[in-house]
């Protein structure tokens, strides 16, 4: 696996800064809402890839924390009138709550198992979304109100939302950031790399992993309680394992264990969503299509393989 | 001698009813070179994997520094002073030489749960790790992933990421598997080395090294020990001779 370019490479600052002017511009150009979906579903896949990406644990029920931050949020500002800053604290509390619980069950197991028992506990979720009586049942939560962000900018305001959720987005990465490249991300790697030989030396691999399983849900309650406030919806689809198991291609897609192949996915996932929903094609095909495409033609991901090409042409230059 | 470092007093174990070590009573001596030697399927891994804690015996006791250890995880054993190495080689493949040692060094630290401290931190163990590495000749190549290094140098890694933890007890589970003759001295003059102040258990093929290597021998059969000894004792023991009949024996 590539590892992602520092930020004192020069190259690589000079995508960060190019990064930087396309996400300040862009509700310049585009639909506001739009691209705070894309941020949102980026973000859950950036969190969903702290534990792809460095762990090696595929979990197949990431859309439980999601939903069930969207639905704790979306119920703190709607049925207590808490601020925004107090509902999204509250989704993430949840959210982290729910992956203590449930990777201490299912950390134990190993690959597809791991994958079927985190699947098994999210369906769960799912059931509670539909029966419990504060999440509206098939309807869900609906109109949820925004409030403000600080107590002072009107969320209303979709220039306001988008950048506040930018903010968001950029702290929770540059959080990511820094958990892979910590202390603990050094033994996340060993572990990742060989996990009994970790564990020879002493290390104790099922604490570790369930600390990045914590990590993880917590970050992916945060894009799902941001999501909830922002489009004042929090649904059974947010629930729903198809959103696992889409947060999974938008990965997969733009590059796994890569810190920016999981936004390349989301944006490419969520605009194909988009665009086609009036096209009339079979949005699913299509997408499905794409993904099958990448993985024969681009194995590590859109980002993953710009990355080895770049690391490709310098090792070419450089003796 | 004193009393051995490691004892195993009865210890069976039956995987659903094919009994892979039966009734096994060993004594490592500190401060020896013990091999466990014996044919393929003799149980000598499993051993390993028992002494460990990687198998739960099915009875038995396994005492190390006169403390009962059978009921301990693998974790443990790594932090009471016993670390092994496997059979296949067992580095971090995508982390560089310097790191592979560096991630071992960090069992030491309390900081290991921090994920919000950078790891630019641990380059106060730069120092230690590189001079391991010189140990075992390697510290020209510690920007290497070890992935990229040849068979032989990455065992050399591994060991050098096993002495990072200053092991009073070392496991070696066939060290000089799949080297070429350079490497095998090499790495036997290594073992000697380090086995000054420590003592080594290890399981191996190559019986020119273990001849010229160990101080005591175990020889294993079918889970149980045929014969035990120095190398002249062993090797003229009749059941031994028997028991490697029809395997190469150089």
């Amino acid at each position: 696996m590539t590892p992602t370019p520092g930020p004192r490479d020069p190259l690589a600052l000079l995508l960060y800064a190019g990064a930087a002017v396309l996400l300040v511009g862009a509700p310049f150009f585009f639909y506001h809402l739009f691209l705070t979906k894309v941020l949102c579903y980026a973000l859950f896949a950036c969190a969903f890839n702290l534990l792809l990406g460095s762990c090696g644990l595929l979990s197949f029920g990431h859309a439980a924390y999601f939903g069930a931050a969207a639905y704790v949020a979306g119920h703190a500002a709607k049925v207590w009138g808490l601020p925004f800053e107090a509902c999204l604290a509250l989704g993430v509390m949840a959210s982290a709550l729910l992956g203590t619980i449930f990777g201490y069950i299912s950390i134990r197991r190993q690959g597809i198992y791991f994958a079927m028992i985190t699947l098994a506990l999210a369906q769960m979720v799912y059931f509670l979304a539909l029966q419990l009586p504060f999440t509206g049942a098939e309807d869900g939560l609906t109109a949820i109100p925004r409030g403000k962000a600080l107590g002072l900018f009107e969320l209303d305001n979709p220039l306001v939302l988008y950048f506040s959720t930018l903010c968001i987005f950029v702290g929770a990465l540059t959080l990511i950031h820094r958990i892979t490249h910590s202390t603990f991300g050094q033994i996340l790697r060993a572990i990742r790399d060989n996990e009994p030989r970790a564990i020879s030396l002493g290390f104790e691999a099922n604490r570790y992993k369930l600390q990045a399983f914590v990590l993880s849900a917590a970050l992916v309650g945060l894009a799902g309680a941001n999501k909830a406030i922002a489009f004042k919806l929090a649904t059974l689809t947010d629930v729903h394992w198809s959103t696992s198991g889409s947060v999974i291609l938008m990965t997969l897609l733009g590059g796994l264990g890569t810190l920016l192949g999981p936004f390349v996915g989301a944006l490419m996932v969520v605009t194909l969503e988009n665009y086609l929903a009036d096209s009339g094609l079979p949005i699913n095909a299509v997408i499905g299509g794409i993904f099958i495409l990448c993985i024969l033609l681009f194995r590590r991901g859109i980002v993953g393989e710009a990355q080895a090409w770049l690391e490709g042409a310098r090792s070419h230059k450089a003796p | 001698m004193g009393e051995p470092i490691l004892r195993m007093q009865g210890v069976t174990k039956a995987f659903a009813g094919f009994v892979a070590v039966r009734d096994l009573d060993l004594d490592i001596a500190r401060g020896t070179i013990h091999a466990l030697i014996g044919p393929n399927g003799a149980g000598k891994t499993t051993v390993f994997n028992l002494v460990t804690k990687f198998h739960q015996p099915t009875s038995g006791r396994i005492i190390f520094k006169g403390q009962d250890i059978t009921a301990k995880k693998p974790s443990d054993i790594a932090r009471l002073g016993m670390v092994r190495s496997f059979q296949i080689s067992a580095v971090f493949a995508s982390m560089s030489a310097l790191d592979n040692v560096r991630v071992a060094l960090q069992r030491f630290r309390s900081d290991n749960f921090a994920f919000w401290k950078s790891d630019r931190i641990l380059r106060e163990l730069d120092d230690r790790a590189r001079s391991l590495l010189n140990e075992v000749g390697l510290d020209a190549l510690r920007d290497r992933k070890a992935a990229e290094l040849p068979y032989g140098r990455r065992r050399a890694l591994e060991l050098a990421t096993t002495l990072a933890l200053e092991p009073e007890l070392l496991l070696l589970d066939e060290p000089m598997a799949g080297m070429g003759h350079e490497d095998v001295e090499r790495t036997a003059a290594l073992i000697r080395r380090v086995a000054k102040d420590r003592t080594v258990l290890m399981v191996e093929h190559n019986l020119s090294v273990v001849a010229d290597l160990s101080d005591r021998i175990t020889v294993l059969a079918r889970g149980e020990i045929l014969a035990e000894g120095d190398y002249g004792q062993v090797s003229k023991d009749p059941a031994v001779i028997e028991a490697y009949m029809g395997t190469d024996h150089d």
